[in-house]
């Protein structure tokens, strides 16, 4: 079993990739069904380039939370950047600042279970996601 | 730096996608794809993604990047092999790569390939109705 609560730190572009193999370690450690996994393997893809991207570079911290009998994996992504101007265009799908489609906020919200978002102009984005087995 | 293989083959290209892809990675394949189609002339490019455990809007976006450039270079693109929670998670994603023909595995695909070569048409078109 993996321990409860790891930070991450996502400085450079591969550390998205490392950022994604580590949390299909833990979902297939904690026995999520495969469509599962790659959904919070490819919400965490999204939010860990944002990170990257957008926020030049903050962390990923993950736990495993648990609720009655059931376990979950929640992730933060922690940023110190610019921040988001306007959430409610950047939530809708297909705004895009930069070089994707303009899905990774509004998509990887419904790739999970909950999914919360903070965001400070000048002071950064915190985006928290979990996914429930 | 590492790279993606491209195999020719005949007037078509062949990719299979191995790795867990960086964005760099990524964006490297779709240069070297049109590269290699405008060198060779090529009529048809397949991009097999049987190994990739997601595609995420990043991967998606240089999927369809691909597609359409091949198009203006005069080539067909099928992608093949995707995994079936791939493709789940792909369209809740909200990612339904619209103009990208796909093929369950790379013997199909490339029969798909030789078809459209043959006929020299666009693989969506179909006959207009009657007016």
């Amino acid at each position: 079993m993996p321990p409860k609560l790891e930070v991450f730190s996502i400085a450079r572009t591969d550390d998205v990739v490392r950022a994604r193999q580590f949390v299909r370690k833990w979902s297939s450690d904690l026995k999520f069904s495969l469509v599962d996994q790659t959904k919070l393997v490819t919400a965490t893809s999204e939010l860990a380039r944002n990170t990257f991207q957008h926020g030049g570079g903050g962390t990923m911290t993950a736990e495993i939370v648990e609720n009655g009998a059931r376990q979950g994996i929640r992730l933060t992504f922690e940023d110190h950047g610019p921040g988001i101007q306007d959430i409610e265009l950047a939530m809708r799908g297909g705004f895009s600042t930069g070089k994707g489609m303009g899905l990774g906020l509004s998509g990887s919200k419904r790739l999970v279970n909950e999914f919360n978002i903070k965001t400070e102009a000048g002071r950064g984005t915190t985006v928290s996601i979990t996914r429930w087995k | 730096m590492d790279r993606i293989p491209i195999l020719k083959l005949g007037d078509c290209l062949l990719v299979t996608i191995q790795v867990d892809m960086h964005d760099q990675l990524a964006i490297t394949l779709q240069e070297d794809l049109t590269t290699q189609i405008a060198k060779n002339a090529s009529k048809g490019v397949l991009i097999d993604i049987s190994s990739l455990e997601i595609v995420d809007s990043f991967i998606g976006r240089m999927l369809a990047n691909i597609a359409a450039m091949s198009r203006v270079l005069d080539a067909q693109t099928v992608l093949t092999g995707m995994q079936p929670a791939v493709a789940i998670t792909l369209v809740e994603l909200g990612m339904s790569l619209p103009g990208i023909k796909t093929a369950l595995n790379v013997e199909r695909g490339m029969e798909l390939l030789q078809e459209y070569i043959g006929r020299d048409t666009e693989p969506e078109e179909t006959d207009a109705p009657e007016a």
